[in-house]
């Protein structure tokens, strides 16, 4: 009796730390089974190459999101640091480390803005970056006249559509990231403070730990994060439309909440997040091999996010 | 199993004392009779009907309310609001709620109890004493006949408290009955009549509060003897290591004055709001103060953060651990290396795991903090333990200058003990302590000065020689 209500709640405890895996693998296999064209090797660089920008921006979130915060403002921040990189990579003008240099610090200073009105004027984060989501497609919209910036040199083109050894650039851009975000948060002193700011902020600032600066590196890098996006984003559809990335705040905000990190703060981890980015991937992907209609993939997307954080909860109970 | 084979006994009009360490099953036993909690076995009684407890309305219904040690108003609305929330007295044959009547209603209630609070004035206006009032008034309106009370005067002190018993003794006329939970002795032999005493989940026995004395109830609890709560300080004492000249904020405390030697063990006693913690985060650079001067070891200092306190060897133990102290949601390592990170990491940034984990460990074994291993989480330690992480947390930083406000707050006996004997070793090692303190018996027992604030201002200064629990009330309710 003992015995088995202890190996029932060893059991309960692992499925709750892994369950969000399982759901991973769960959803892949079911489509490896359904759809023959699902399991090939170029549809899974195909994944890849699709769920890097979205991956990229939620390493940032989770960050963000870890110290009770959010930021909005990804999707409208990639598009400026899009547009601006690509008006600096027309063919024969620039070197290519110019453009990329340049998105990744226009993203660097909207990340910037918002983490210093967020520290140290007190606002929401909410209100903050939903402003600064504003403010940053309106830049790029007056920067560019509403029109997409065209005719961009064919290095910068590669970033985005070229690979190597059959692993698409995107892919490997976002694979650096992942390790950047486990190295921070994980093994780092800042990535320490952030959960401590996330899970007490008075106690966190009483214990001498700088949290204005916290905040605000978790803002810029973030927004940074959203920059380089924005490059891997032009450079695959080979123009930089001001009008991009609409929504893909709240693509990262699910992907991160469904890898388990709590919105209230304190809590999560970069692993997590990696698959509920590969969730949110693999679902798009699948979906759309099975043919099903656009309309009904967000259905469907709505219901699995809601899903699997409610199994989540469940299953810490 | 938190509880195990526990019997309780309450007559009608009788105050019952609930006793017990943290984790003796107090809370546990309190969450079954309100139906907060479901019990694996055993039965209830009420008026000799066996009763089932299935939620927390179901334990209203039967008369049973309970005050919790946490108080959980809804902030944003009035008193009246609070009290009559999920009952409010409606327009017949509607859903429409008579504010009015509620208001008339609330006025009654606070008549009857003597309670003067405006109904509708904003819960979140109200003083912490205000709020636990307006708590007790509700839990009566439910035409309750047993009252929980757990731990009612662990926010308020003085008169608020002779408010309370006067409240409990006109309770107990009408015939109902209170479980009263405290970790404060002197109440518990003032209000109750009958003391039952839970150890470890196991019921240990009940008597009359007449035939018990301290060292009894003590013993009972504890199951071991307490010859001494308080270990004599053998320290030597040393030169002024920490002053503080003419420190005012105004509104909250003016020309405040002290000095504290190496090894001394400083009291910093008064009322609640008389702005002792307001104080202490001056010092430590979480408030900043209007004018005065703080010297640490003769040299005059500005401490403008808490990162520059503790660069000067300056540790805060806060008063409430919860909201100031821990991360609740972080393993018990995180929370002991936190202030501390830098002296494990490469390059100021790169954590060091396996230095930050023996560094842990040691704080850890050191205070005999009681977890799992360091990755438990922090918030589901006991009370006791949780104090003693945010020790460890601050002792890992080897302050010169150890402030610790209200540092035995809502912990159990053994624990305050050992806190006790912290405290002391720190001293004989020859550290400075300021202990901020509103249980006299620890101002008595520890400390070998102590200033009294009454409305922000120093209102006495008494030697370990000079002073007794009359003449420190009195100073602290300003009329020595």
């Amino acid at each position: 009796m003992e015995l088995r209500s202890n190996a029932w709640q060893t059991t309960a405890a692992f499925f709750s730390k892994y369950g969000i895996y399982f759901a991973f693998v769960l959803l892949a296999g079911i489509l490896a089974i359904t759809s023959p064209p699902f399991r090939t090797l170029s549809n899974v660089e195909n994944i890849l190459q699709q769920v890097s920008v979205n991956g990229i921006i939620a390493m940032g979130m989770t960050l963000v999101i870890i110290t009770a915060g959010i930021d909005l403002s990804v999707g409208s921040v990639l598009a400026l640091s899009a547009v601006v990189a690509t008006s600096f990579a027309h063919p024969d003008e620039h070197l290519l480390i110019v453009p990329v240099a340049i998105g990744i610090l226009v993203g660097l200073a909207c990340g910037t803005v918002n983490g210093v009105l967020i520290a140290k004027k007190r606002l929401a984060p909410f209100i903050v970056t939903l402003g600064m989501m504003t403010v940053a497609r309106g830049v790029a919209l007056v920067y560019t006249s509403g029109r997409p910036v065209i005719n961009l040199s064919d290095p910068y083109n590669e970033i985005g559509g070229g690979s190597f050894a059959d692993i698409p650039f995107p892919a490997m851009i976002f694979f650096a990231v992942i390790l950047l975000g486990i190295f921070i948060l994980h093994f780092t002193r800042f990535g320490r403070h952030v959960y401590a700011v996330g899970g007490n902020e008075l106690a966190a600032k009483v214990s001498g730990v700088n949290t204005d600066r916290v905040l605000i590196g978790v803002y810029a890098l973030t927004g940074a994060l959203a920059g380089l996006a924005g490059i891997v984003l032009s450079s695959r559809i080979m123009s930089g439309p001001p009008a991009t990335g609409v929504g893909y705040e709240l693509d990262a905000i699910a992907a991160v909440v469904i890898g388990g990190t709590s919105l209230s703060g304190g809590v999560g981890s970069i692993a997590g997040t990696i698959v509920g980015v590969l969730i949110i991937g693999v679902m798009n992907n699948g979906l759309d091999l099975l043919n099903v209609s656009s309309y009904w993939q967000q259905i469907v997307k709505g219901v699995i996010i809601v899903l699997a954080v409610l199994l989540d909860k469940k299953a810490k109970q | 199993m938190a509880l195990n084979g526990v019997q309780l006994k309450v007559a009608r009009g009788e105050v019952h004392a609930l006793l017990g360490e943290n984790g003796a099953g107090k809370s546990t036993l309190m969450k079954i009779l309100s139906g907060l909690v479901q019990k694996d076995g055993g039965e209830i009684y009420l008026d000799e009907n066996q009763v089932e407890i299935k939620s927390p309305k179901a334990a209203l219904d039967l008369g049973i309310s309970m005050i919790h040690q946490e108080l959980n108003p809804v902030r944003a609305m009035t008193v009246s609001e609070n009290i009559f929330l999920g009952k409010e007295p409606c327009f017949r044959f509607t859903n429409v709620v008579n504010r009015r009547k509620q208001r008339e209603l609330t006025r009654a209630l606070f008549g009857e109890m003597d309670v003067s609070i405006n109904p509708d004035k904003k819960m979140s206006d109200l003083l912490v004493a205000e709020m636990q009032l307006v708590e007790i008034v509700k839990a009566v309106s439910y035409n309750a006949r047993i009252i929980i009370m757990d731990e009612p005067t662990s926010a308020i002190t003085g008169r608020e408290v002779e408010k309370l018993f006067a409240i409990i003794r006109s309770l107990k006329s009408k015939g109902i009955a209170i479980i009263y939970i405290s970790h404060k002795m002197d109440e518990i032999f003032r209000i109750s009549d009958t003391i039952t005493v839970l150890r470890d989940g196991q019921y240990v026995e009940t008597r009359p509060a007449k035939e018990l004395d301290r060292d009894t109830l003590v013993k009972l609890m504890v199951g071991r003897k307490i010859s001494e709560l308080f270990p004599k300080v053998k320290s030597e004492k040393g030169e002024v290591a920490f002053e503080v000249e003419g420190l005012t904020k105004h509104g909250l405390f003016e020309n405040i004055s002290f000095k504290v030697r190496k090894g001394e063990v400083f009291g910093l006693a008064g009322l609640m709001g008389a702005g002792r913690t307001e104080v202490m985060e001056t010092v430590f650079g979480l408030r900043r103060a209007d004018a005065g001067k703080i010297k640490i070891n003769g040299r005059e200092v500005r401490l403008q953060s808490p990162a520059a306190a503790i660069r000067h060897r300056l540790a805060l133990i806060t008063e409430d651990r919860q909201m100031k102290g821990l991360n609740l949601k972080a393993s018990v390592r995180d929370n002991i290396t936190l202030s501390n990170l830098k002296s494990f990491s490469r390059f100021g940034q790169v954590l060091q795991f396996q230095r930050e984990n023996q560094a842990a460990d040691a704080e850890m074994e050191k205070l005999r903090i009681k977890a799992r291993n360091r990755g438990q989480i922090v918030k589901t330690l006991s009370g006791g333990n949780q104090q003693k992480v945010v020790l460890a947390k601050w002792l890992l930083n080897n302050p010169e200058i150890i402030i610790l406000d209200e540092p035995t707050r809502g912990i159990d006996i053994g624990a305050k003990a050992e806190i006790y004997k912290i405290i002391a070793q720190l001293a004989e090692q020859g550290r400075t302590i300021i202990m901020i303190s509103s249980e006299l018996e620890e101002i008595m027992g520890l400390c070998d000065r102590v200033v009294v604030l009454y409305h922000g201002k120093v209102s006495a200064e008494f030697g370990r020689h000079a002073f007794s629990q009359e003449t420190i009330i009195k100073a602290a309710m300003g009329t020595n």
